[in-house]
């Protein structure tokens, strides 16, 4: 009974990307040409790599808000560091570590101390919007050249004459990869799963739940920065101001990807197809044309509501054929099964 | 609500209770209030004419004023956001909240023959109505409250938008802008609405039972359902109420620019909010709350705001002394932390 339960908010968000793209198919002439498909994985690739760090986090029972800032450092570090005169090979390592040593610092304050992820990363929300300003108090455009073959077809990987795979594409579907086995085949993979599940249990387990949590946040901040490296190939500059709020996209895709907030349940793979949904829901209105833009949160939000009601009927359901005596109610919120 | 005022507490005990929360609400003030105060004296030292007030025209000026006008907005909103997080809970949707109701308020006022009772009316009815739905979701379908609210949070933003038409609704009306930029015995009527707002709920909270039943239901919600606490409607009331402290906040808003911007209104005042509730020493984890100290905080952000506009620092780069202030303040009420590195002080003072 517990593995179709398991995978069945997975198959609601297969379904729902696969009716929007039948939708979009029928109804604009060349929506179901593959240059969408291949625009669709370009243009959200940032944020879908963001949000496979993002997805760890919650798994884990966190939260990561520093998402978007993080990115936005990212972007100017490089921009900059590349108008002093350094290599692409030095600005990204130094851009990539700075994320990783963020996020295991952020990591370290909440294992440590035991401060709620939600405070303490908003500081590294606010902290990383101002270093960004801190490095350059504009946008900065990126003229080397192995910025620019990025863009370009030269790193492309062509898959029919006139169609070509982006670089940025290339890099989401390996870190896609990378993350699924790390989920899914890995011991630190299963390690988060325990943690988001049950701290203590994981604890008592003997797993080093503290020094997983560091790891975590730090594999977040790499993906942030990785996200920001993909925005600078995808937009040729770095901008401090740019990616305001996208922790929220990345946290709505990870929700509409079927992953639970409260953590120990979901998939890396449901993520990178809410990512996908809400670039599908933007190249719709883009299409329609005469659509208004804010139509986009209202949808969204609204898929927000449908894959999070749907989550709660599926635990519901599936807690009735889970024994209780294995689940002692514990201070997340369980007892609100049997308080009714 | 009238069935829930019916949990057996005998009054003796009631108000021992009573007399604790008393000693703890001041001594709960002391570090909100020592954060404010060494920045004031930071200021008394290196910031010129900061404490000067002059009267003109019989109204206030001065730093001190401006700072209690603009922090106004984030003390309506902490103000709802201190009852919501005592219960365990969080509202991310407030800063959408606002949104909504300054739209509302904006178009119905250029509207002619729309009384201005009803545009008011309107306006905070439906910031309610958002935050009914917030605890519709929270008590009816126990869903997470930052998911819950997270919906709110994305899609408010859009229902801004559709109610302006995606445009900034401009609006000239004398009354509607008397609530952001009126002044009452020389005092802008903001911080008397904001003041005004912080009394009554004190008084609902701490004279009435409700307070308690908050708190019993953020400390322990299994405990107090099965002590007669209608559990659900509680949360329900505190999601309404930081509806209506976001409605109120989205009024002065708007009112204070004398437009609708459904972009911008209120963009990211739901973290705001959530810092001065913990800069005010309630906790994230519910249970216990401080209404006067989420005060404090959010005058503690907004003295620390018009203090680096002072000390000319960049507005862009303000936020990095903020993310050290909500570091600080978060390491100074983890408890490990206390253990850790002041537990020799700790000590001394016991």
């Amino acid at each position: 009974m517990r593995v179709p339960v398991k995978y069945i908010p997975l198959l609601a968000t297969a379904f729902v990307l696969v009716c929007l793209y039948a939708s979009g198919c029928i109804a604009f002439d060349g929506f179901g040409s593959l240059r969408v498909v291949v625009d669709l994985f370009g243009g959200n690739a940032f944020l879908g790599v963001a949000a496979v760090g993002a997805t760890f986090v919650i798994i884990s029972g966190g939260i990561d808000l520093s998402v978007g800032s993080v990115v936005a450092f990212t972007t100017i570090l490089i921009a900059s560091l590349l108008a002093h005169g350094f290599s692409p090979f030095t600005a990204i390592t130094l851009a990539l570590f700075s994320g990783v040593v963020f996020g295991a610092f952020m990591g370290y304050l909440i294992a440590a101390f035991e401060l709620p992820p939600f405070l303490v990363t908003l500081a590294g929300l606010f902290l990383f919007r101002g270093m960004g300003f801190m490095v350059h108090s504009e946008s900065l455009p990126i003229t080397h050249p192995f910025f620019l073959d990025t863009v370009t077809d030269k790193l492309a990987i062509p898959l029919n004459d006139r169609v070509s795979i982006p670089f940025t594409a290339t890099c989401y579907i390996a870190v896609l990869i990378i993350g699924i086995f790390l989920a899914h085949y890995t011991r630190f993979g299963r390690a988060i799963y325990a943690i988001g599940g049950d701290e203590q249990s994981a604890g008592l387990m003997g797993l080093p739940v503290g020094r997983i949590k560091v790891l975590v946040y730090a594999l977040s901040g790499l993906c942030s920065a990785l996200a920001g490296v993909v925005h600078t190939f995808y937009m040729s500059s770095g901008d401090p101001a740019s990616c305001v709020g996208m922790e929220l996209d990345a946290i709505a895709a990870v929700v509409i990807g079927g992953t639970l907030l409260t953590g120990g349940v979901g998939f890396v793979a449901g993520t990178a197809m809410g990512v996908l949904i809400l670039g599908l829901i933007q190249m719709l209105i883009e299409f329609k044309g005469d659509v208004n833009t804010w139509w986009t949160p209202i949808v969204v939000g609204f898929l927000l509501l449908v894959f999070i009601l749907l989550q709660n009927v599926i635990s519901a359901v599936s807690k009735r054929f889970v024994s209780r005596a294995a689940n002692p109610a514990s201070a997340k919120g369980l007892p609100k099964g049997q308080a009714a | 609500m009238n069935s829930v005022v019916t949990a057996p507490a005998p009054a003796p005990i009631k108000s021992e209770r009573f007399q604790k929360r008393e000693i703890r609400w001041w001594s709960s003030l002391l570090w909100p209030m020592a954060g404010l105060g060494l920045l004031l004296l930071f200021n008394l030292i290196f910031t010129q004419g900061f404490f000067h007030i002059e009267i003109r025209d019989g109204h206030l000026y001065g730093v001190l004023i401006d700072i209690l006008n603009h922090g106004s907005e984030v003390m309506l909103l902490s103000l709802g956001m201190t009852v919501v997080i005592a219960t365990a809970g969080v509202d991310l949707s407030v800063g959408a909240v606002m949104a909504i109701a300054g739209a509302v308020a904006a178009q119905l006022i250029n509207r002619a023959g729309v009384p201005f009772p009803v545009v008011i009316g309107a306006s905070l009815g439906l910031a309610v109505v958002a935050g009914c739905w917030n605890g519709l979701l929270v008590a009816a379908f126990d869903v997470q409250p930052i998911v819950a609210t997270l919906i709110l949070m994305v899609a408010g933003r859009g229902v801004a938008q559709l109610i302006t038409g995606g445009q900034i609704i401009t609006f000239n009306d004398a009354r509607l802008s008397f609530i952001g930029n009126g002044s009452v015995l020389g005092l802008p009527f903001p911080v008397w609405l904001s003041f005004g707002m912080l009394g009554l709920t004190a008084l609902v909270t701490r004279k009435t039972a409700i307070g308690l039943f908050i708190e019993s239901v953020g400390d322990n919600q299994t405990a107090s359902t099965y002590s007669g606490v209608r559990a659900g409607r509680i949360k329900f009331l505190v999601y309404a109420f930081a509806g209506l402290c976001s409605g109120l906040a989205g009024l002065v808003a708007c009112s204070n620019i004398k437009c609708a911007d459904a972009n911008h209104a209120g963009l990211f005042l739901e973290l705001d909010a959530i810092l001065a509730v913990v800069i005010g020493g309630t906790s994230l984890m519910g249970g216990r709350f401080y209404l006067a100290g989420a005060i404090v905080g959010a005058l503690f952000i907004q003295t620390l705001t018009t203090t680096m506009y002072m000390q000319n620092v960049s507005a862009d780069i303000a936020p990095v002394p903020k993310a050290l202030a909500v570091l600080i303040v978060c390491l100074l009420q983890s408890p490990v932390f206390r253990r850790k590195v002041m537990a020799p002080f700790r000590r001394k003072r016991a």
